[in-house]
Order: structure tokens, then C-alpha cells, then sequence
């Protein structure tokens, strides 16, 4: 008996030790981690590779030419991941688990500076040339006309249409470019009889379009004193019995979930897509389509006086973080490259079709070449044009609840149910999330 | 001598004394762990369900956010989303289990364990890959459409996860496939404890299989079908996987889970971590008291 306790005892001795020994061992590692991150290096939380951390990659190597030692370290964060890991971060107060800068959707730009207020570096007198980024995409990122974010990625809405299936029945670009949603309809049954092609599809797990075609007609979906606008709201009902309309003659088909909906136009059982410019990513991937495509923009809100042909979707802006030991550093990169560099917008527009939202990058000559995937067009030019006459949308804090509530609105009137009504419950899901 | 024996006594006490020394000795590191990695967060949980508040700005608000709970349509919808799957869904996953075990209990069975690992492979795949794959295999343009368009049954590809009942069909059709090999393998476990000479006795009393079944099997499971039960009340109602990947809680609301809308408040919203607290708390009060209830029905031991 007496040996095998002094056996075990030893055993969890030596087991102890063991973890001690690991312990330091891990202690070492975290220290040389900390000095290796010296004066140069940067933190960067960004996710899609092909887009948003080439462009960094890119940007690294422009500052590099300035700064031999810079560095960055990239970390792809699912946007998905990023709300989980950031909501633990942050409401834990552990703020020094933060990267130095990160990309930040520009609808959840608000909530996070609202929500968080030291999360975000106050960049407004930091030198940062915010004059020379357009007002509509700035505003996502600035709170009581303070500046939390860099602007990057163009969200301007544009109306992609497969140019052979348009042909096929009798169609051109031109006919479906500057129309209201009713010729779009009748163009859209057209088609759908003669060739079976919906001429559109959404993923029916949110209300963006509804809320893009809102935006076009200069249309908001909040009060002034910031409380859910839907019941009484003219824009919204006009833009929600189009869907239903859209929906119900086959004219738009609705996906699932995402990959259902990029699937409708990349497998080619849609004819077109109407959404942000960064969709245009997900449909060039249909390298067999190549040449078959055409961008316009999109159509308007029939009867309404202040509607407009352009709005936009998503988009993102960089942050510094108040964990940044560095903020000269970072706020010089950002200056320096999204925000001065002709040449990266240069470098990435080509390869990755980012779009800038600096306006003087729009005057390189890269954005007036031909693009061969839509036949020759100069898309490049074409949006950066949209972009300016966009009208601004108001996304507030609670735009998510908002997103949400009108996607089950919008599904539960497309069901059959009354649009007064679902818009209603919409608004007072919304309002319940509101209080506290 | 008395001093002998006392000695003695008191020998034999120390001992015992080292005896129970070493074994919560042993325990401490299990206790330590479960300490600060469950008890502690579920206290502070506790705490920060009677606070409120967005983000970092909380205040105390006593047992306000356990009554907003009651006007909150949407988790309102979750509950009896979460009950909708448990009720149809886990007697079906059960008597399906044990019909399964029954059947790879048979001595001379072949291939016996073959059979066993797959059916109880599906519990070994990731819930993300599954909920996944069960929701290209239900897309319009998916496998099953695919089938029955051609064998006929259908003309079009049918949208089953576009319709508020097709969608939970196929949560709790995906459920029992993930879920039953789990089950089943427990009351294998259990019919292993089930002495073979009883069966003998029965069937020489002229006992067919069906009266064996009712009469010894399921008697004699009952504690097996008591943990099962239990289990998969929890687990239902903690559903999440499924529910985000699968559905991802659609069409407006109709299948979302207790969790999967926990989820949503607490990290895609304005975050709330107050009422996301307290209504873990009411999933938490839900399990302890079906618990509760199945055992006090299901357990005539005490």
C-alpha cells in the first residue's frame, strides 16, 4: 500500500513538474512573441483573401519602400468570427487581445463605436485626408462627426445582366439601363417566357435588397430620433411589393443561404444580379460566362419623385484599434497607402477588382480600360460614376435588427401575409430590441 | 493489551484518514478545473442576467430582463420551435435506437460490427459539415430534388427549406440521422447487462418477441432509456448547429433554436449580454426541470 502511494505520489510530482516546466516554457515563448513585435509590425484583422488582405499585402509593400523593417501581420477573421471573437474581447474588457487595425463592415461601424466607445481610435485630427473620400461612404464610419475608420471597398450598386440571354430574347443593355422596376418587370416575364432564365435572384436570409431599393429612392428606414420608420413608410411598401411582385411572377428567384444565391448566376440559372459592385467578384469566377456579361444600373422606383437609379451595398473600412501601441505608425501606413497611394488602388483594382472610394484614385487610367469578362465595357468607370450620385442611407446602430425583422416581414408577405401588418411586427421587433 | 488495541485502532483510523486524504487529494485538480472554467462563469452569468445594458455600459436592473423575456415574440417562437423538434423528434431518434439495438444484439448475427460503426458513424462527423451537407442535399437544386424529380414524384425541384414546415422537417430528419447511432449505442450498452438466461426462461415460457421485448428489454433498459431521455431533452434543447447552418434559424424565424437566437442577440445585434444571460438562464430552468420531471416518472428506484 505504502509503495504504491509513494509511487503515485511521485508520479504526480513529476507530472507537476512536468506542467511547470511547460508552463515557463510557454512563458518564454509569449516574451520573445512580445519583442519580436517591435516597432514595425503591425497587427491586421481582415478576412477574404483574394480581396481585402491582398489589398493589405499589397499596402505592405508599397510602406515597406519607405519603412525597409516594416511588417504586417495578417490574421484572416471570418467577418462571421470576427463579431464572435470581438463581442468576447471586448465586453470581457481584454482589450489588449485586439489587433492594431481591422476591418470593419461599415453597417456594424456604428454599433461597435456606439456600443464600445474606447474600441475604435478617434482618427478625425490625425492627418488622414477624409475630405478626399465621398461623403455617402465616410458617414458609415464616423459618429457625432468623428472619424473612427479609413474607408476601402466600394459597395456602389450595380445591375449585372447576362448580355447572350438578353439577346436570345430580343434584348439589349440599353434596354434595361435608366428603366423603373415596372419595365423591368415586363422585360423580366418577357425573358422568363422566351428563355425560361429568371432575370434575378436574392438570398432570402436578409432584406438587403429590399433596403437597397430604398436607398436608390433616397429613402431611410429610421426616425429622426433614431426609432424603426416601417409602418409608416411609403419607400419601404412600394420596395417590399415590388419583391413580392418580383417573387411571384418567377421574374426573381430567391437562395436559401449564400452559396445558394451566388450558385443561381454562377452556374447560370439566373440571367442577372443586382447587388454591391463587390459582387461582381463572385461572378467573374464563372470563367465560362466570360464576354457574356454587361453592368448597368439598376432600376428605379416607379411614381416617386426623388428616386434615383444608383445606391449601394456593404463595403468595409479600416480601424486602429485603441490597442495599437503604435498609432503614429498606424495612422501614417493607412495615410500613406488607402488613403494616398495612387498606386495600390492601382495594383489592386486590375487584379482583384477593388474599387477605391479615394476619389483621386479614380482618375488613374486604370479605370478607364476595357474589361474583356463584360464584353469590353469600362466597368471600372462606369461605377466609380454610379458611386458619385449614390444617395447617403442612414444604417444606425441597429441595423442588423432592422435587417432581420424586414427579411421575416419580407418572407411572411411573400407567404401571403399583409404588408401592414408584417411591417408592424417588423417594427415593433425592432423597437422591442431597442429598450432595455 | 487495551493499549495495544487502542493503538491499533488508532493505526487502522490513520490509515483510513490517508485513504480519504489521498482520494480528495486526487479530486482536487477535477474540482479546481470545473471551479474556474464552469462554476465561476455561470455565477457571473448569473449576475449579469439582473444587469442590462449595450456592450460595456451595464446597470443593474433586478429581474427585468427575466419579464422581457415574456414579451420577446421572437425567443417566444424559439421556445416552441425547440419543443416542436423535442416532441416530434426524440421519441422517433429513441424507439428507432432501440429497435436498431435490438436488431445488433442478435447473437448470430453477421457483419455485426460493421453494421455498428455505421450507424454510429454519423455521430463522429463535425455538426457544421453535416448541417451543410444537409442543406445542399435539400436545396432546390439538390440531391433529393434531383431523385424525386426523377422518379417522378416530383415535377420542379420543391424549396423544402423555404416553408416553414418542410424546414423543421428536415432539422428533425437531419437529427435523427446525426443523433440515433449516439442513442443506440447506449442501449447496446445496456442490453449487454441484460443476462441471456432470461430470454432462455422467457422463451421456454412461450414468450414470443414482442412479449419479450415489452416485457424484459424495455423493463429492464429503463435506466438506459431514463439517460437517453434526459440526454436528448438537453440536447434538443440547446440545439444551435443545426439550426445556423442548416436553415440558419428560416423561413422568418420558423426554425430558429433557443441558441441559435441567444446567439444572434448577444454577437450579431447591439449586444445585450444581460438578456442574452437570463435567457440562457430560462434554457437552463427548462432542462433541470424536464430532468426533474422524467426522472420522478421514469425512475421508481427511490
Amino acid at each position: 500500500m505504502k509503495k504504491i502511494i509513494t509511487f503515485l505520489l511521485t508520479m504526480s510530482m513529476v507530472f507537476s513538474l512536468a506542467a511547470c516546466g511547460q508552463g515557463s516554457g510557454d512563458n518564454v515563448e509569449g516574451k520573445q512573441g512580445g519583442e519580436e513585435k517591435n516597432e514595425h509590425t503591425l497587427t491586421v484583422w481582415a478576412w477574404d483573401k483574394a480581396f481585402n488582405i491582398y489589398a493589405m499585402e499589397e499596402a505592405e509593400k508599397i510602406y515597406q519602400k519607405e519603412d525597409p523593417d516594416f511588417k504586417l501581420n495578417i490574421v484572416e477573421v471570418s467577418w462571421d468570427d470576427m463579431q464572435t471573437q470581438l463581442g468576447t474581447i471586448l465586453s470581457s474588457g481584454n482589450y489588449s487581445e485586439l489587433p492594431d487595425i481591422l476591418l470593419m463592415q461599415d453597417f456594424a461601424y456604428q454599433k461597435y463605436v456606439m456600443t464600445y466607445p474606447d474600441f475604435f481610435t478617434d482618427l478625425t485630427e490625425s492627418g488622414i485626408p477624409f475630405s478626399e473620400f465621398p461623403e455617402g461612404k465616410l458617414g458609415s464610419s464616423m459618429v457625432d462627426g468623428k472619424n473612427y475608420g479609413v474607408p476601402f471597398d466600394n459597395g456602389t450598386e450595380i445591375a449585372a445582366y447576362r448580355t447572350d440571354i438578353l439577346k436570345e430574347a430580343g434584348y439589349t443593355l440599353d434596354d434595361l439601363t435608366d428603366i423603373d422596376w415596372n419595365e423591368f418587370l415586363k422585360i423580366g416575364k418577357d425573358v422568363l417566357d422566351k428563355t425560361g432564365y429568371s432575370l434575378l435572384s436574392v438570398p432570402a436570409t436578409s432584406s438587403d435588397f429590399i433596403l437597397q431599393i430604398v436607398q436608390s429612392a433616397k429613402g431611410g428606414i429610421w426616425n429622426e430620433d433614431g426609432s424603426p420608420n416601417f409602418v409608416e413608410n411609403e419607400l419601404l411598401k412600394k420596395s417590399m411589393s415590388i419583391y413580392k411582385e418580383l417573387l411571384d411572377t418567377g421574374v426573381m428567384t430567391r437562395g436559401n443561404s449564400w452559396d445558394e444565391y451566388i450558385a443561381t448566376f454562377t452556374s447560370g440559372k439566373t440571367a442577372g444580379v443586382i447587388n454591391g459592385c463587390w459582387i461582381l467578384a463572385s461572378v467573374e469566377t464563372a470563367k465560362e460566362q466570360a464576354g457574356n456579361w454587361g453592368v448597368t444600373n439598376m432600376p428605379s422606383l416607379p411614381d416617386v419623385q426623388e428616386a434615383t437609379h444608383y445606391s449601394s451595398q456593404g463595403g468595409a473600412s479600416w480601424g486602429v484599434t485603441t490597442n495599437c501601441k503604435n498609432q503614429e505608425l498606424a495612422v501614417d501606413f493607412l495615410k500613406k497607402t488607402f488613403a494616398g497611394s495612387i498606386e495600390l488602388y492601382d495594383t489592386i483594382l486590375p487584379s482583384s477588382g477593388a474599387l477605391a472610394t479615394w476619389s483621386p484614385a479614380g482618375e488613374s487610367k486604370v479605370y478607364t480600360e476595357p474589361q474583356d469578362f463584360y464584353g469590353g465595357e469600362a466597368i471600372f468607370e462606369l461605377i466609380t460614376d454610379f458611386a458619385t450620385k449614390t444617395p447617403t442611407f442612414e444604417t444606425g446602430v441597429y441595423y442588423t435588427e432592422a435587417n432581420d425583422a424586414l427579411a421575416v416581414a419580407a418572407t411572411n408577405i411573400c407567404s401571403g401575409g399583409d404588408v401592414d401588418q408584417e411591417l408592424k411586427t417588423a417594427q415593433d421587433t425592432v423597437s422591442f430590441n431597442m429598450g432595455n | 493489551m487495551a493499549l495495544f488495541l487502542m493503538i491499533k485502532g488508532d493505526v487502522e483510523m490513520n490509515l483510513r484518514m490517508k485513504q480519504k486524504l489521498m482520494g480528495w487529494l486526487f479530486l482536487v485538480p477535477a474540482v479546481a478545473l470545473i471551479i474556474c472554467l464552469s462554476l465561476y462563469p455561470a455565477i457571473q452569468a448569473l449576475l449579469i442576467s439582473f444587469k442590462t445594458g449595450t456592450g460595456v455600459n451595464m446597470h443593474w436592473n433586478g429581474f427585468g430582463n427575466y419579464l422581457r423575456i415574456f414579451e420577446d415574440k421572437v425567443f417566444l417562437q424559439s421556445i416552441k420551435n425547440c419543443f416542436f423538434y423535442l416532441i416530434i423528434q426524440v421519441p422517433i431518434m429513441l424507439i428507432l435506437g432501440m429497435i436498431l439495438a435490438v436488431l445488433l444484439n442478435k447473437p448470430n448475427l453477421k457483419f455485426k460490427g460493421a453494421f455498428r460503426t455505421a450507424i454510429f458513424l454519423p455521430c463522429a462527423t463535425s455538426l457544421v459539415a453535416y448541417a451543410i451537407i444537409f442543406r445542399s442535399l435539400f436545396a432546390t437544386e439538390g440531391f433529393i430534388n434531383s431523385v424525386l424529380i426523377k422518379i417522378g414524384i416530383l415535377e420542379r425541384g420543391y424549396n423544402f427549406l423555404s416553408e416553414p414546415t418542410s424546414a423543421r422537417i428536415v432539422i428533425i430528419i437531419a437529427l435523427i440521422w446525426r443523433w440515433t447511432g449516439y442513442n443506440m449505442v447506449f442501449y447496446l450498452a445496456g442490453l449487454q447487462n441484460i443476462e441471456s438466461s432470461i430470454y432462455e426462461a422467457a422463451r421456454i415460457d412461450g414468450a414470443n418477441i414482442v412479449q419479450t421485448f415489452f416485457k424484459i428489454t424495455v423493463p429492464l433498459l429503463k435506466p438506459t432509456i431514463l439517460l437517453t431521455v434526459i440526454m436528448s431533452t438537453n440536447g434538443t434543447l440547446q440545439l444551435f448547429d443545426e439550426s445556423v447552418n442548416l436553415t440558419n434559424g428560416g423561413p422568418a424565424n420558423a426554425s430558429i433554436t433557443m441558441s441559435h437566437y441567444i446567439f444572434n442577440k448577444a454577437f450579431l445585434g447591439v449586444p445585450n449580454f444581460g438578456y442574452t444571460s437570463a435567457m440562457s438562464f430560462i434554457i437552463l430552468i427548462m432542462v433541470a426541470t424536464l430532468a426533474f420531471l422524467q426522472m420522478k416518472v421514469g425512475d421508481k428506484r427511490d
